[in-house]
């Protein structure tokens, strides 16, 4: 063993491709199973999340106008950087969460599949649910799903890696960006996958990440008028109501989700039909 | 002397010898017509003559309704295979339009749209509904939400006054289809072909209970929005009542869909085909009186075309023929109540308020009844309540732009998302502009075209989810992941 003295690592807010700290000056402490002191994360404010919100509204536009392909590859690109780095994400939720590393493991290699699979689908989702509509004359007539715009979410407090990734990666698929709370526990997977970010070619702005309490977050997210939609999975059953409810102000998509698939992605897309006449 | 020619319309009314009105009306429960107990009046808007009372539904009528529906749920819709509910679904189609005449005229008699429009456009397109989702029954599985979709059991529906039997059928016809029963309620100004709807579930010999109808004003709505009995609510109506509806529904287990206002920018490019622009100008503010939620409330108008364009207007709104909803050559009937007039007036007293310049047709509109001459307001800025409100009549109000992003952006400077539309002939600009656009329908050279293979629905607080085609169906079944 040396006698080296870590550099330990301050964990920051991840917004508009930047770190910045909370502007509330507030931390809150996180310790391992066993009660040892691990970090002092940013208890993210009200403010924090308006921030959040004009960075991902700001970066939407051009998200959604890049290519299928290129968001499937900047999501691929995710994958690559998080297996490059997966025994740091390994020794942190082995440290935070006192799994077996086997497990933990587990978890990192599900992370980079899942961030795979979802790459693939950012080329295929419109033909999934597109239509070409057989209207009764003669009109050209179709239906395709569009990006919905800024979508906040809450992630599980376990597994706090892959529900990260489930909570981030199926909004920006569909062309939307997104803020999103991460494990308030165990947030060290989450900022460490900002880092992840930041070096995979993801649009300033396109993922913001904030850590902080649920209760003192949520009902902020609910009632921001210039959020579109809402991913409450992270959050429990009992307190979807009152979400909802704040969500109704500017009639908020708010949905909870159970597995990851293709109707996660269409969840926060809109259907577009367009009309064109034909004729000579 | 060179003789002059005229070109004047005779009058040609349709007949109302095709239907009769009864005195009273109960609601339609368990297969059965059943008495009510207090009525309002319903009344002909171009003439304020009364036409029948309608009763109005209390919590017991509703309790028994939402009984009915569920009875008819578990014991009959539910094990019935959906071969051969859909061919239910067929028979009401058909009787539909066999009895197209009566029920246009009734609609017209109720609600004051001109009997060409009902004639050729609601009840038309309300058959059509019927077959198209009567063809889906049987084919639930390949909707795209897995093998085994389910309904969810028993659907509240509200309507508006606005297409009563269209939108009937479009909640009716989809509900039905992937399984569900429905206690629906129209609006409290036209119930009368929904209570003749009823007449065909019966003359279909619909099970018993599949098909309930309740009349009565927005207190019924709420015992229905309400009821622990519903698992699923379907509305469409202002923003406002479906706010209210999505936070009383918040706390449940309820599905919702929601159908809501709109303020749809309609987008004229300097390169468009003007004749046929002005004509989808028109098409677009004044069918049904303006009383559509995806009506073209608001033209966008290219400033190097605009004087041009307003000067056609102008002369082909004085050729717009107001009055007699029953005469065939009308093209702009009656305002459907006195509430939605004194609406439209107040709305359009803010826009000569706030600085906008009016312009109505000069027409002459008759004594009895209620009534809005085609108007425009022009020199109109996005701070203006009528650039902004609903109005939901024959107003419309002009902007101008110079440059295409300045287009989508005013269009899209609303907090609606349902419909827009896009004047061009080139075909990139639209495309380009159909992508900007954030809205549920585009219409590219033309406008309020309505077909049950086609989505409908908005974007942001025009509403949750789409009514037609495979999406629509959608609305009516479980098996999505999310909840």
């Amino acid at each position: 063993m040396s006698n080296r003295i870590d550099v330990r690592k301050t964990y920051k807010l991840f917004i508009n491709g930047a770190f910045p700290r909370t502007e509330s000056g507030r931390t809150y402490e996180v310790k391992n199973a066993k009660g040892v002191f691990i970090a002092n994360p940013c208890l993210a404010s009200r403010k924090d999340l308006k921030d959040a919100v004009v960075a991902a509204r700001a970066a939407q536009h051009g998200w959604n106008k890049a290519t299928a392909y290129n968001k499937g590859q900047i999501l691929y690109r995710l994958a690559e950087m998080l297996e490059g780095r997966r025994a740091q994400f390994v020794d942190e939720i082995v440290t935070i969460t006192g799994v077996s590393k086997a497990k933990a493991e587990k978890e990192v290699t599900d992370s980079v599949d899942r961030l795979v699979w979802y790459a693939g689908w950012t080329d295929k989702i419109s033909s999934l649910s597109g239509a070409l509509n057989p209207v009764a004359g003669p009109y050209y007539n179709f239906t395709i799903p569009e990006s919905m715009g800024v979508i906040a979410a809450i992630a599980p407090e376990a597994p706090s890696l892959l529900g990260l990734i489930d909570s981030i990666a199926p909004i920006i698929v569909g062309g939307n960006t997104v803020v999103v709370l991460a494990s308030t526990k165990a947030p060290l997977s989450a900022m460490s996958f900002a880092e992840v970010i930041a070096t995979s070619d993801v649009p300033a702005g396109v993922i913001n990440i904030l850590t902080g309490k649920k209760d003192e977050i949520t009902p902020w997210m609910a009632s921001h008028m210039d959020i579109d939609g809402l991913d409450v999975s992270g959050l429990s059953a009992k307190k979807h109501a009152d979400v909802k409810t704040a969500g109704t102000e500017n009639l908020k998509r708010i949905y909870s989700f159970k597995s990851a698939d293709p109707g996660r992605i269409l969840a926060f897309m809109e259907n577009k039909t367009v009309w064109h006449p034909i004729g000579l | 002397m060179e003789e002059k020619l005229s070109f004047e319309y005779a009058p040609a009314p349709e007949s109302r010898a095709l239907v009769s009105i009864k005195a009273k009306y109960g609601h339609f429960i368990g297969g059965k017509f059943v008495a009510g107990s207090k009525h309002f009046p319903t009344i002909n808007p171009a003439t304020e003559e009364v036409l029948s009372h309608i009763s109005l539904a209390g919590k017991a009528d509703v309790d028994a309704a939402v009984k009915a529906a569920r009875k008819a749920y578990t014991t009959t819709w539910s094990k019935m295979s959906g071969k051969e509910r859909g061919k239910y679904l067929f028979r009401i189609a058909r009787i539909m339009q066999e009895r197209s005449r009566e029920f246009a005229v009734l609609e017209t008699l109720d609600n004051g749209k001109p009997i060409r429009e009902s004639r050729d456009v609601d009840v038309p397109l309300a058959a059509a509904h019927f077959f198209y989702h009567a063809g889906w029954a049987d084919k639930l599985e390949y909707a795209g939400l897995g093998t085994t979709p389910k309904a969810h059991g028993v659907a509240g529906q509200i309507i508006p006054w606005n297409f009563p039997l269209l939108m009937l059928a479009w909640k009716v016809a989809p509900a039905l289809a992937a399984g569900n029963t429905v206690v629906l309620k129209p609006a409290e100004t036209t119930s009368l072909t929904a209570l003749l709807f009823a007449e065909v579930c019966q003359q279909a010999e619909l099970p018993a209970g599949v098909v309930n109808i309740v009349t009565g004003d927005g207190s019924t709505g709420a015992l229905i929005v309400n009821h622990p009995g519903i698992d699923k609510i379907a509305f469409t109506g202002s923003t406002e009542v479906g706010k209210i509806i999505a936070r009383a529904v918040a706390p449940t287990n309820k599905s919702v869909t929601l159908e809501l206002g709109g303020k749809a920018a309609n987008i004229l490019f300097e390169d468009a085909a003007i004749d046929e622009s002005v004509e989808g100008i028109v098409n677009g503010i004044f069918f049904n009186q303006g009383h559509v939620c995806c009506a073209g409330s608001r033209l966008i108008l290219q400033e190097s075309i605009a004087d041009e364009v307003i000067e056609k207007l102008k002369n082909r709104m004085a050729k717009i023929r107001v009055g007699d909803p029953m005469d065939k050559n009308t093209d702009l009937g009656a305002i459907n109540s006195k509430e939605q007039l004194l609406k439209i007036r107040e709305l359009s007293a803010a826009g000569d308020s706030e600085g906008a310049q009016r312009w109505s047709a000069p027409c002459e509109l008759p004594g009895k009844g209620f009534w809005f001459a085609p108007t425009i307001f022009t020199g109109v800025t996005q701070a203006h309540r009528i650039a902004r409100e609903e109005i939901f009549g024959p107003v419309l109000s002009i902007l101008t732009f110079r440059t295409p992003q300045e287009a989508i952006d005013k269009a899209n400077n609303t907090p609606f998302g349902l419909s827009a539309g896009i004047w061009s002939e080139k075909g990139s600009k639209v495309l380009w502009a159909s992508q900007q656009l954030r809205a549920g329908v585009i219409w590219a050279n033309t406008f309020n075209k309505f077909d049950p293979t086609s989505p409908f629905g908005g974007y942001k607080e025009s509403g949750w989810g789409r009514e037609g085609g495979r999406h629509g169906l959608s609305a009516y079944l479980k098996g999505v992941s999310h909840e």
